[in-house]
This record gives C-alpha cells, structure tokens and sequence, in this order.
C-alpha cells in the first residue's frame, strides 16, 4: 500500500536528501524494512541493534505518535502519512 | 529616566498607552491584558538565535521582567542569525550587548541578566522568579535540565528547536506531558549534529522565535489555543507547517504516573556530553 513517507533533518541523509517520498508497507515495521531495502542504512537511523525503535526518534502515523498505537505494529493503509522526526537541539 | 511601574494594577502611564496602542487596541488584549503582559517574569534561556527574537519581541511588547541565561560572547559566526548582536560586539559578552539592544527598543522593561549555564545546582533558583521559562538552548543536555526544572518548579516551559531548515515548536505546562514524554531519551553524542557542525537557515531562527514568543504572549494573556499538546514542525524550504500530537506519557520518569526523577540530576552524564562547567566553576572548553 503506497503512503507518503515524510523525513526530517538529519535523517534525510539516509534517503538520498528526499524530504518526501511514497514507499509500501502494511505496518510500520514493513514500511521501515522497505525503506531499508530502497536506502540500505535508513533502518539504522530508527531503530536499534534489536529493531527496537530509538526513544529520539519519532515515528507519527498522520499526527499520532506510534508509540501510543501499536509501535513498529501499527497497521497503515493506503493515503496516510508517515514522519520520521528525529530530536532537535540546535537553539544558538 | 524612565519609570518602571510594575504593578498588575497601576493605570498605564500616557506614554506606555501611545507606545502598546497597537496592542491595547486589540479587543484580547486591551488595558487589562498590556498590564498582565507588564506584570509578567519570563526567563529566556541563550541570548543567540531563538533567544534572541524572543527576548526581543518580550521587550517590545512591554513583559515588564526578562530574565536572559547567557555565558558566551559574541562571535563572528553568529552574526548570520543572532539579531541582538551586531559586527561591534565581536568579543563582546552577548549578555551585556543583548541587554543594550533590548533597553535601547524598550527602556520601561527590566532586563535581569544571568551571566553563567544553567546546570542543576542553579536552576531551581534562577526559575524560580519566573512564571514562564522559554527554551532557546543549543544542546541536549541543557534541554533535558531545562525541561525538567521547568516541570519540578511547576512552570510553563515555551519550547523551541532548530537545525538546516527545520525549526519546532511546543508548550509543556506541568501535566500535559514534557520533553521526556516527547523523546524519552536523548541521542548519543554526535549522532544529532549541532547548527555549529551542520548548519542553520538564519531566518528559521526568527520564525521559530516569534512562535515562541507569541506563545509566551497567548499563555500571559490567556488566550487562544495554545501549543500545548501539539508539537509544531516547521519546514522552511517547502514552507509547510504540520502539527503533531504530544501526549503525557503515563510511564515518564518526569511527570508519569510513578516518577523517579524527582529532582535534577547529572544532565552531561545523562547525554554523554562533556560538561558545561568546571569542578572549580569556571567554564569548560565544550561550553564554547
């Protein structure tokens, strides 16, 4: 299922500079295993050496936050947005 | 010289009246609200780039006392973003040449300057003649102490982000979840790149501040729907702005349901991050 895939900062540097692109997958951890798939390396930037997702970086099915669904479980159908939003600090 | 009422109470003076007329005039502010703005005490952590537009746009708009947290100087470099320091305050401390430009647009206001980092023994103390603390700190350890000294003093924390083009935004008032909820950890060191190692649109640094800034306008005057619960993304080269939900996370060690951190901690040592400060007190070299 096609959903628009939105990165932020840092993290764009694993998907070639894109800020946007459309990507498969019927729940996060298959969207992530896709990603990785087309960008080797970008699956290193969410989650840990046991696929576990980072506690800095954010992952919003539309605005909601997929720690409060399902996690890397969480089911996504076709149309909705995914963000991969990394924590800032920069200030100065 | 100028006097400085104070008072939530006392009548605005002619000239306070000509020069907050725009604002006055506005049905959501008025009298009323322009004398809540005077009484208000907002502290603003850094005097660079998000803290700049901030304290400024606090000065213009008559908050009566601003509290600046700022040990650096003046740098050549900063002066691409940093609208309160200009090409003759090289070398200068950016607390004295903040305060000059903040007194020089607005003289009824109260500058209250302090010249060191904020770390855990002094926190507490310096949030503590505030009602509101707004974040323009540069680094992940200081946002993690200012969240949770904000949090433990019962205080309102205005919080803002930037790097490259991208810029955030959100409120954290005790119980509505804070950073930890945001992200519950924070990277390693070097993982996340400063403005220093990766670069910083300066204008982003103006957007992102007057959104502080006008929040720190709604909670004072007690208006609107304040960014609270909502973390606002802010992409400048498609100049989209998304709002995300922030949720108070029940298993926070902050402000969950069974908290553990009670008071502050050892903030350089919860990031990895070199200190800020010396044993002795004095400034390390990584707080340059």
């Amino acid at each position: 299922m096609p959903v628009t895939v939105n990165v932020t900062s840092v993290i764009q540097q694993a998907v070639n500079g894109q800020r946007e692109f459309k990507a498969d997958g019927g729940t996060i951890r298959e969207l992530i295993d896709n990603i990785d798939r087309d960008y080797p390396g970008f699956a290193g930037r969410i989650t840990d050496d046991k696929g576990e997702m980072l506690r800095f970086v954010n992952v919003y099915l539309n605005d909601e936050d997929v720690r409060y669904l399902g996690g890397k479980d969480t089911a996504i159908k076709d149309g909705d947005v995914i963000s991969f939003l990394p924590a800032l600090a920069g200030g100065n | 010289m100028v006097e400085q009422p104070k008072t939530n109470s006392a009548a605005l003076s002619p000239e306070e009246v000509m020069r907050y007329s725009r604002h006055i005039i506005m049905g959501q502010v008025g009298p009323q609200g322009q004398r809540k703005l005077r009484a208000a005490k907002v502290l603003v952590i850094g005097a660079g780039g998000l803290g700049g537009p901030v304290a400024l746009y606090l000065a213009l708009a008559g908050v009566g006392k601003i509290g600046i947290c700022e040990f650096d100087s003046v740098d050549l470099s900063n002066l691409q973003r940093q609208i309160l320091h200009q090409t003759a305050d090289i070398g200068r401390p950016k607390l004295v040449s903040a305060t000059e430009k903040i007194k020089a647009h607005n003289p009824h206001v109260e500058v209250v300057g302090h010249p060191m980092p904020i770390t855990s023994d002094n926190a507490m103390e310096m949030i503590a003649d505030y009602d509101i603390v707004v974040n323009g700190a540069d680094n992940f350890a200081t946002r993690y102490l200012v969240n949770d000294a904000t949090y433990l003093s019962g205080k309102t924390l205005v919080d803002g982000a930037i790097l490259l083009f991208d810029g955030q935004a959100t409120v954290y008032k005790p119980g509505s979840g804070c950073y930890r909820c945001l992200y519950p950890d924070p990277p390693p060191p070097g993982l996340v790149p400063s403005c220093a190692e990766a670069g910083v649109l300066g204008a982003i640094t103006g957007l992102v501040g007057s959104i502080q800034a006008t929040e720190v306008f709604k909670q004072i005057l007690g208006i609107g729907n304040p960014l609270v619960n909502r973390l606002l993304l802010i992409d400048a080269l498609t100049m989209e702005f998304r709002t995300m939900k922030v949720r108070r996370d029940p298993s926070c060690p902050l402000c969950g349901d069974n908290p553990t951190v009670k008071e502050l901690i050892d903030y350089d040592a919860f990031c990895g991050s070199p200190p800020l400060m010396m044993p002795d007190g004095t400034l390390a070299a990584a707080a340059h």
